[in-house]
């Protein structure tokens, strides 16, 4: 057997200094780094795509916009064919991408707690001088800060490759697929992404039903925000004008006639009666809308204008970090607190 | 039910105390009305069948666990999992937990970093000693090899008090000496005290001097070895626990 024996101790003392915070960053780094690898390639893949498809589409916009007069049948032609041929898949790839926050959650912050109450392994790291509660801060705080970076610098990459399309006014950057991966919006949603993942992880101590529940609960916030919350972050404008710019982000239009409510939208019977179609086509809407209204009747339209955006993202962001502090918070209190 | 701890070691520093300590899981009390002192300086067997509350009892003694009931404080009188505790109070946990996919040579780091007190050389020295290859991930290596690197972790940050969580149950005969011998040395040489359970008697006859028995969440007895054997004129600390468990009428595992 051995000889070795272990050297001679210092003098003890009965509050010993803490553990210093910095020897953290390398343990989070080694523990999650094939977790943050999997985050930079994930990113890295669609920024690649953004980058190639918007310099190809920023190529063509300026072929749209050397057109004159912007007018003519042939450069509508060449707008349409621009819409066509790029805004498509972009709108397609933002759908696609709505799943980003929710998969870097669930990724990397379920298993920060669940892998360790799963393998057992929470009795050693939680053992050691460092300190459970320190332990738990020290590598939610680290890797929350470098997911929720990682997400803003990509929502910095995703607005430029989307600005072309909202250059000719008729895209709302409102667009429930389009806020939130604005950097903001982005960097907060995936930081309560994460959030979830940890609290979840916490208290389901298994990794792969915590990543089941993160993706579920991100799923519910995300859509309880995107149909219920974000349109009341301020009031909305009421107008009377027929031509809302298509910037903005009309909640609703009505009619009124003497100053009443008439309806939500124009009965088929009332437009057969007031404003009968001439050929067997539909009519534009802006013709219907002047025929109404030289019939007494009044459009409203309540909308959020265009220069709301960034309060709008601003908000967002701020409640979703309010939120992500509460989730991380009650993570380190409970693992301060539960009994293992 | 429980006995007071042994006259003439009040003065010497208890590395483990506990009054009227219970926990409760759901509406079942795993340990309860448990009340003892371990003085340093001892290698303390924690004996008892399976169930009988051994690990719920190293889970408060490290901090692991909140009481439910009664008070539990360690070297001296430092509050279980506070920081003077964990600094001073090495735990290898049942099975010995370690980080599978990392190399021995990062668990040796990882450890480094999160305590205050880190022997380097004496961590190599020991893996070299036990042709432990650094680069080599903890759950490629075997089982034995598992435990003395945990157990290496744990002597090299130079703790007062070394808790083992039944540390021998997977282990081959071999493994088994060489292991011991290990935690052997670390007392003897070094005046680290040991705290480890078992359900495993001959396995403590070579070491263990001080004795906790335990049995359905309660202390059956405690005391130092030598004085239980005299007091009761058996031979063998095996005897001896089997004698209060059979008191208790619970069978023990061999």
């Amino acid at each position: 057997m051995t000889a070795l024996t272990v050297p001679g101790r210092p003098a003890e003392d009965a509050s010993p200094r803490p553990v210093p915070w910095r020897r953290m960053a390398w343990v989070t780094w080694r523990q999650h780094r094939a977790a943050l690898a999997g985050v930079a390639a994930l990113l890295g893949g669609w920024a690649v795509y953004l980058w190639l498809a918007g310099s190809a589409a920023y190529h063509a916009y300026a072929g749209v916009t050397a057109c004159h007069p912007a007018s003519a049948i042939a450069c509508v032609e060449i707008l349409n064919t621009f819409d066509y041929t790029y805004g498509d898949p972009a709108l397609h790839a933002a759908v696609l991408l709505q799943v980003v926050p929710a998969l870097i959650g669930a990724f990397t912050g379920a298993p920060v707690l669940a892998r360790e109450l799963e393998t057992g392994t929470f009795r050693y790291a939680w053992t050691l001088a460092f300190g459970r509660w320190r332990w738990a801060l020290a590598k939610l705080v680290l890797l929350a800060v470098a997911v929720a970076a990682a997400a803003g610098a990509f929502g910095l990459l995703f607005s430029w490759f989307f600005r072309p399309f909202f250059a000719d006014g008729h895209q709302t950057p409102f667009a429930p697929e389009l806020f939130d991966l604005r950097p903001v919006a982005l960097a907060a949603w995936t930081l309560a992404a994460f959030a979830i993942g940890a609290l979840a992880g916490l208290l389901i101590r298994r990794v792969v039903p915590a990543i089941a529940a993160t993706l579920a609960g991100y799923a519910a916030l995300a859509f309880a925000a995107g149909l219920y919350l974000r349109q009341h972050y301020a009031a909305p404008l009421l107008t009377t004008a027929p031509d809302v710019p298509g910037s903005a982000w009309v909640m609703s239009q009505w009619w009124t006639r003497g100053g009443r409510f008439a309806f939500g939208h124009p009965s088929n019977d009332l437009l057969m009666r007031l404003c009968p179609s001439p050929g067997p086509y539909k009519q534009p809407l802006a013709t219907v809308s002047q025929c109404l209204a030289q019939h007494g009747y009044t459009q409203w339209t309540s909308y959020q204008p265009v220069s709301r955006f960034w309060s709008f993202q601003w908000i967002e962001g701020g409640w979703l970090l309010v939120l992500s502090v509460l989730l991380i918070a009650t993570t380190i209190w409970l693992v301060r607190r539960r009994a293992a | 039910m429980c006995p007071p701890p042994a006259a003439g070691t009040l003065a010497a520093m208890n590395v483990i105390e506990t009054n009227g300590l219970g926990k409760r899981y759901g509406g079942t009390w795993a340990l309860r009305e448990c009340t003892l002192a371990i003085p340093a300086g001892h290698v303390a067997a924690l004996v008892g069948p399976n169930g009988a509350g051994k690990t719920t009892l190293l889970n408060l003694a490290v901090g692991l666990a909140a009481p439910t009931a009664g008070a539990v404080t360690v070297l001296g009188s430092q509050p279980a999992g506070s920081p003077a505790a964990l600094d001073g109070i090495a735990f290898v946990a049942q099975d010995a937990p370690l980080y599978r996919n990392l190399p021995a040579a990062d668990l040796l780091h990882l450890t480094r970093n999160l305590s205050r007190r880190f022997d380097q050389s004496y961590a190599r020295a020991r893996l070299d000693d036990l042709g432990i290859p650094l680069n080599r991930k903890a759950g490629k290596l075997s089982g034995g090899q598992q435990s003395q690197l945990a157990l290496t972790l744990a002597l090299a940050r130079r703790p007062r008090l070394l808790v083992l969580d039944e540390p021998v149950a997977m282990l081959d005969p071999v493994a088994r000496q060489d292991f011991m011998g290990t935690v052997l040395t670390a007392a003897a040489a070094d005046g680290v005290s040991v705290l480890l359970s078992s359900h495993v008697l001959p396995e403590l006859e070579r070491v263990a001097s001080y004795l906790v028995l335990l049995s359905r969440g309660r202390v059956q007895v405690t005391g130092q070895v030598a004085a239980l054997l005299a007091a009761r004129q058996l031979a063998s600390l095996e005897e001896l626990a089997l004698t209060y468990l059979r008191e208790d009428s619970v069978e023990v595992t061999r």
